[in-house]
């Protein structure tokens, strides 16, 4: 048969012992001396640069520096006071282009303090050790606030109003909590199920309820939540992807990245996990990264990522592209879906033209094509809002919610954060902040 | 090539480089592997009376403190003089010099402070061929609780007393070796002078707790529950030392007096400071016990790349050279202005400086210059004190620049060329009159 010839997609690519290799921690993490020794490095800046540019500002000298006197459960103190969830974020920070590329020793010497991980020795450290939740709840207020979506956002969100003393149920879509931590960031970041350790340690503080399965426009209304709770916060994330628009997209073998992602994650069993031989991803982000990093490590052979623009313009940040090319994956720019070739139902190859900016700027294509055999395609061109469950409850920009300063949406009763709100930066770490801000809103107008 | 032989009161070495009386000169193994090494001499450790030798602990001896990645910054002891017999060293020394006599043999000798002690013990050291002898007035520790040691180093009339019974049974050169442990450390060491030693040598350990093991609330290192303070050294010592080597070198009583110095020398540098400031020969224990005996290449490698940079042919050449330029506070010239200098290009912007001035010294460093972050220095507020200097992580980005016209911005006086100090000064109410 000419096609399980011309393509080649199945599970069991690798020995069981490859799969674990290639799927154990990509960062590993310091060993306490390793931890000292960088601590070490850390100069204690004066209104340091690192602390400025994390999104959530940590303290980050004063918590290096307690690792250096010897106290990382302190440090881990530190971290969460400002970053409940610091312990995903020192694993799936890009801290290349955040607190690390303007550490004053990249500026000194080209070798950041690995503040990334520092930070997950200190909350590791603590979460090892079983502390006690490191905060208490204030006096119980009697307001109950309603949390659409248990992912950054949302969790952060519930537990700073659960710290000041509200009661918070969270309703989220999926089977388990933790959002995109649970769902979308490689498996190799984040290992162990590290994400619904987290989730447990972030509800010990006390007063959240979680009830899973429960969508958004499905079991439970926005107006109805409003009527019921005091307020309500709506972190649900980008549950939509851009589709690429051409014939044979419903194709076998033409996978949502983010599907591919979530199924990986989820997978009991790496071997049984289907992956083609010659991949083609198509992107320049954090997805298409993660996506083409992951196929190879299950055993993909050749893995291309096509990207429409130049390397400038990418999404992923030079270090986890790089990261990308020493997986093995090779990197194509100015490059343009134009056709997909189905063959029995199947994807087998890839059509893409060349682009270039024309005289104003704007992408255009040269004409000259380029045809890529594949046996899968991941498509990662972006996530997108899903407007329904909101229409009408609160205004939208392009789609997305729009928050003032304090991420208060146009609806008095309704705060929102997260990748579904407009300008942000679609990053972890900045929708830990928006869950935090919108808390102390919150917390602010329920008081008032 | 510069040539690092040194003939100090007599006793010759290849160079100034000798191992101090501590573990790494209790035995012939170490000392031979020592010379193989390169060290130009060692003084033996510290051999105590005939018969039963002391006994040591049997749990930890040591205790440190240490820098950024571990780096060992002193080191504290409990350890005692020699616990091995008498005989068995006395024979090992002989041994020793007898294979390898271009190198120095010094033994460090402690009995306790009696003539018949002294006389019994001399002969027996002059008889292994040994170059010299060293009297340990130092140890803090353990030895001192018995009338020797420290307590002996810290009662000039003894030093003199016991130098003037070795110079009286003894041909060998006497060096002293002195204390810190005391208020002045002029006093012993003019003692020792005119007891009629040739030499001193310092310092020997500070006494020290290096740390307090918070768990069972008892002194580091910790035996069996109970600690007792130690003997400190290594690099944290040295500026104590200098201070030291300094005060006997430019003393009007003991001027000229050889000098051994001894007291975290880890490298060339350090023992280039030490001769800087009159030492002829330095000695080193700590690097060495850090290290091991290969740190010596580095040592008189680095001295004579420096002093062949330098144009210093022999030791001789720059020994004491920083004597006269050590002086009291009250001649240090007060119309010598300086400003500190950031070098924009070279600062990483850590703001190190201006916290350390603006919390602690005299808000002369900017933070915030037009919304942007930056660190430049404000003379009309600036002292001159260096400490941004000091705390700058970067080599040579904060400089301390003379002004030598125009006027200080901070006081608005013009710039005196002339040489005004504080006992001219017209605040000083002891001021003399100043000279026309």
């Amino acid at each position: 048969m000419t096609v399980t010839e011309t393509r080649d997609v199945r599970p069991n690519r690798l020995s069981d012992a490859a799969y674990a290799d290639n799927f154990s921690d990509i960062h590993p993490p310091l060993t306490p001396h390793k931890a000292l020794v960088e601590a070490d490095r850390c100069y204690f800046c004066y209104d340091a640069p690192c602390m400025t540019a994390c999104p959530t500002s940590i303290d980050i000298p004063m918590f290096i520096r307690k690792i250096q006197a010897g106290n990382a459960v302190g440090a881990a103190k530190t971290i969460f006071e400002q970053n409940i969830l610091g312990g995903m974020c020192a694993r799936v920070c890009p801290t290349e282009t955040l607190c690390e590329e303007v550490c004053v020793r990249e500026i000194a010497e080209g070798k950041p303090v690995k503040i990334g991980l520092l930070q997950r020795h200190a909350t590791d450290t603590y979460m090892e050790r079983e502390q006690p939740h490191p905060f208490t709840r204030a006096a119980p207020t009697g307001k109950k606030i309603a949390v659409i979506g248990a992912g950054p956002a949302g969790l952060s969100c519930a537990h700073k109003l659960a710290s000041l003393g509200h009661d918070v149920t969270i309703y989220e879509a999926r089977e388990k909590a933790g959002g995109l931590n649970e769902y979308g960031i490689a498996a190799y970041k984040t290992t162990n199920d590290f994400a619904q350790d987290e989730v447990s340690f972030i509800l010990e503080i006390g007063g959240i309820s979680i009830e899973t399965g429960k969508a958004l426009g499905r079991d439970v209304t926005l107006d109805q939540l409003a009527a019921d709770f005091d307020a309500v916060f709506l972190g649900v994330g980008l549950p939509g992807v851009n589709a690429l628009g051409l014939k044979g997209e419903t194709a076998a073998g033409v996978i949502d990245a983010v599907d591919f992602i979530g199924v990986l994650r989820q997978a009991e069993d790496l071997s049984l996990l289907e992956v083609g031989r010659r991949i083609v991803v198509l992107g320049g982000g954090m997805t298409a990264i993660d996506a083409a990093i992951q196929s190879k490590l299950l055993g993909a052979e050749e893995v291309t990522i096509a990207y429409r623009r130049g390397q400038e313009h990418m999404n992923a940040s030079l270090y986890e592209q790089e990261l990308a090319q020493t997986h093995g994956v090779v990197i194509r720019h100015w490059l343009a879906p134009v056709s997909l070739h189905v063959s029995e139902g199947a994807v087998s190859a890839i059509t893409l033209e060349k682009t270039r900016l024309d005289n104003t700027g704007k992408l255009a294509g040269t004409g000259e094509l380029v045809t890529l055999e594949a046996d899968q395609v991941f498509k990662a061109i972006g996530q997108t809002p899903d407007a329904g469950p909101l229409a009408g409850s609160v205004e939208l920009e392009k789609g997305r919610i729009r928050v003032s300063d304090d991420r208060r949406t146009s609806h008095p009763k309704i705060w929102a954060g997260g990748d579904c709100v407009a300008g942000g930066e679609d990053l972890t770490v900045v929708s830990v902040e928006d869950g935090k801000i919108a808390a102390q809103s919150i917390h602010k107008a329920l008081m008032a | 090539m510069a040539d690092l032989s040194t003939n100090f009161i007599g006793i010759k070495s290849p160079n100034p480089f000798w191992l101090a009386s501590a573990p790494p000169t209790d035995k012939a193994y170490n000392v031979e592997r020592a010379f193989e090494a390169g060290w130009g001499g060692v003084v033996w450790k510290t051999l105590g009376e005939a018969g039963p030798p002391v006994v040591n602990v049997n749990g930890p001896r040591y205790g440190a403190i240490w820098g950024p990645d571990r780096r060992l910054l002193g080191l504290n002891n409990i350890e005692l003089i020699t616990d091995r017999d008498l005989e068995v060293n006395l024979r090992e020394i002989a041994e020793v010099k007898r294979r390898w006599p271009d190198r120095a043999m010094v033994v460090s000798i402690m009995v306790p402070c009696e003539e018949q002690s002294w006389k019994a013990i001399l002969p027996r050291v002059e008889d292994t061929g040994a170059d010299g002898i060293e009297l340990n007035f130092g140890c803090p520790h353990g030895m001192s609780e018995r009338g020797m040691g420290a307590a002996v180093g810290q009662v000039p009339e003894y030093i003199q007393m016991v130098a003037e019974w070795c110079k009286h049974y003894s041909k060998m050169p006497v060096i002293v070796k002195l204390t810190p442990n005391i208020t002045d450390i002029r006093y012993p060491a003019r003692a020792a002078k005119a007891g009629g030693a040739d030499a001193v040598s310092l310092i020997n350990t500070i006494s020290s707790i290096v740390s307090v093991d918070l768990d069972n609330f008892a002194p580091v290192p910790t035996i069996d529950g109970k600690g007792s303070h130690g003997g400190y050294c290594g690099p944290a010592v040295k500026p104590i030392a200098l201070n030291m080597v300094a005060e006997i070198a430019r003393d009007a009583e003991t001027r000229g007096l050889p000098i051994s110095g001894i007291g975290g020398v880890q490298t060339w540098r350090d023992a280039a400071e030490f001769i800087a400031l009159g030492c002829g020969t330095v000695q080193v224990c700590t690097a060495a016990m850090t290290y091991g005996f290969k740190i010596v290449q580095e040592m008189a490698a680095g001295l004579s790349d420096w002093m062949d940079e330098k144009g210093y042919e022999t030791i001789a050449d720059f020994q004491g050279r920083a004597v006269p330029n050590v002086t009291d506070w009250q001649y240090l010239n007060l119309n010598y202005i300086t400003k500190a200098r950031i070098d924009q290009d070279l600062c990483i912007k850590c703001g190190r400086c201006h916290i350390a001035c603006e919390d602690t010294s005299h808000q002369a460093i900017t933070a915030m210059v037009d919304g942007v972050r930056h660190f430049e220095v404000m003379d009309d507020e600036c002292v001159g004190c260096n400490l941004c200097v000091n705390v700058c992580p970067v080599d040579d980005c904060i400089t301390m620049v003379e002004m030598t016209e125009g006027s200080d911005p901070r006081t608005g006086r013009p710039i005196d060329p002339r040489y005004a100090n504080w006992t001219t000064h017209p605040n000083n109410p002891m001021a003399k009159q100043a000279a026309e």
